[in-house]
């Protein structure tokens, strides 16, 4: 039985499709099977940012409601090896799925693929119900703003509540000048707020722009800083212990960041 | 006195966020409106006023984090400023 992995936020807009699609293909590099959902049922656009959206044929409600087969509506990206994309259907609202139906539909999926990664819509209404229904465990994104850490806190509540315990955190879209300014806050600012564990940082990047434009992962981008990010959240992922930098004081924290990430000269 | 300004130590805007954060969490968490506040504050206000005058417009109450003192951990304080004007006579023994 595979992993059913649900990546959320509570916010909009900052990085759970490009997480979902960059964990995917990241995954895929390492070796394992991967289906990654759309549940985001009437905003679809995990197809887009990884450069699927003109293979569509079906999609998750067509399987909800037996017009096709589940293989049927996988869609495989050529350039990965055992890398499928469940599609959302675009014409329908969330209530077209309930959680007990998406909960089947993982449950179907965990049993071929490795890991089964769930892209979740924006909210905390049905759409984050249907897409947390069959998850086993959870990633929350947030970016480093006071809005979306709110939500994020909201999200861990709510993950919990519903029985998923020990959800793991990225920070997306950091800016290592802001943070040395003391403009932007930091990792530990961060987690000292959420108190979740954190499985990856990843840095603003405009790879991410040019990336998501062409329809190809960052994650196989070996010059883009935020795919290195995700390349070592996969890692953590399957259980490797890619280290974290030391945590111990602010300055020292951002610059072997900063190093790490290449924004400062080693000497 | 803003306990807002009491709280944080730094003009790093970052700070600022993180500190609001903290305060707006707390509520969030508690899931504590501000009618529930009032009414609290309409209970000690009830017991205290036995025993002193008190200054009911510089009243202040508010949710907040403090460090717990024996380990260090945050913990939500409730926090009440209680400006008095005079103490009542039958609060002396
Ligand atoms: N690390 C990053 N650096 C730069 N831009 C980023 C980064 N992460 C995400 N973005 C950009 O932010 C925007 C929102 O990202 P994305 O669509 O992944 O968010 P989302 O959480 O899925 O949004 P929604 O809630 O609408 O589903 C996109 O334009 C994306 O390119
Ligand atoms: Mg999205």
């Amino acid at each position: 039985m595979g992993e059913v992995i649900v990546i959320t936020s509570g916010k909009g807009g900052v990085g759970k499709t490009t997480t979902t699609a960059n964990i995917g293909a990241g995954l895929s590099l390492e070796g394992k099977s991967i289906v990654v959902v759309d549940a985001d049922i009437g905003l679809r656009n995990l197809d887009v940012v990884m450069g699927l959206e003109n293979r569509i044929v079906y999609d998750l409600v067509d399987v909800v409601e037996g017009v096709c087969r589940l293989r049927q509506a996988l869609i495989k990206d050529k350039r990965y090896n055992n890398l499928y994309l469940l599609p959302a259907a675009q014409t329908k609202d969330k209530n077209a799925v309930s959680p007990q139906q998406m909960q089947e539909l993982t449950v179907e999926l965990a049993k071929e693929f490795d890991y089964v990664i769930v892209d979740c819509p924006a909210g905390i209404e049905q759409g984050f119900k249907n897409a947390i229904a069959g998850a086993s465990k959870a990633i929350v994104v947030t970016t480093p703003e006071v809005s979306a850490v709110r939500d994020a806190d909201r999200i861990i509540g709510l993950l919990e509540a519903n029985g998923l315990k020990n959800p793991q955190l990225i920070i997306n879209r950091l800016r290592v000048d802001m943070v040395k300014r003391g403009d932007m806050m930091n990792i530990d600012d961060m987690i000292d707020i959420l108190a979740i564990e954190l499985i990856g940082v990843v840095p603003d990047d405009e790879h991410i722009v040019v990336s998501t434009n062409r329809g190809e992962p960052a994650v196989s981008n070996n010059e883009s800083i935020a795919g290195q990010a995700y390349r070592n959240i996969v890692k953590r992922i399957l259980g490797e212990d890619v280290p974290f930098m030391d945590l111990e004081t602010d300055q020292g924290f951002i610059t072997k960041l900063a190093k790490m990430f290449g924004f400062v000269k080693k000497r | 006195m803003d306990l807002f300004k009491m709280f944080s130590k730094s003009d790093n805007s970052k700070d600022i966020a993180k500190e609001r954060l903290k305060l707006v969490l707390v509520h969030d968490r508690a899931n504590v409106s501000p009618q529930f506040l009032e009414m609290i504050k309409g209970e000690i206000l009830r017991v205290i006023s036995d025993y002193m005058e008190i200054d009911e417009a510089g009243l202040e109450i508010k949710l907040t984090r403090t460090k717990r003192d024996v380990d260090d951990t945050s913990v939500p304080a409730l926090v009440a400023n209680i400006p008095i004007r005079k103490m009542k006579d039958n609060g002396k023994f």
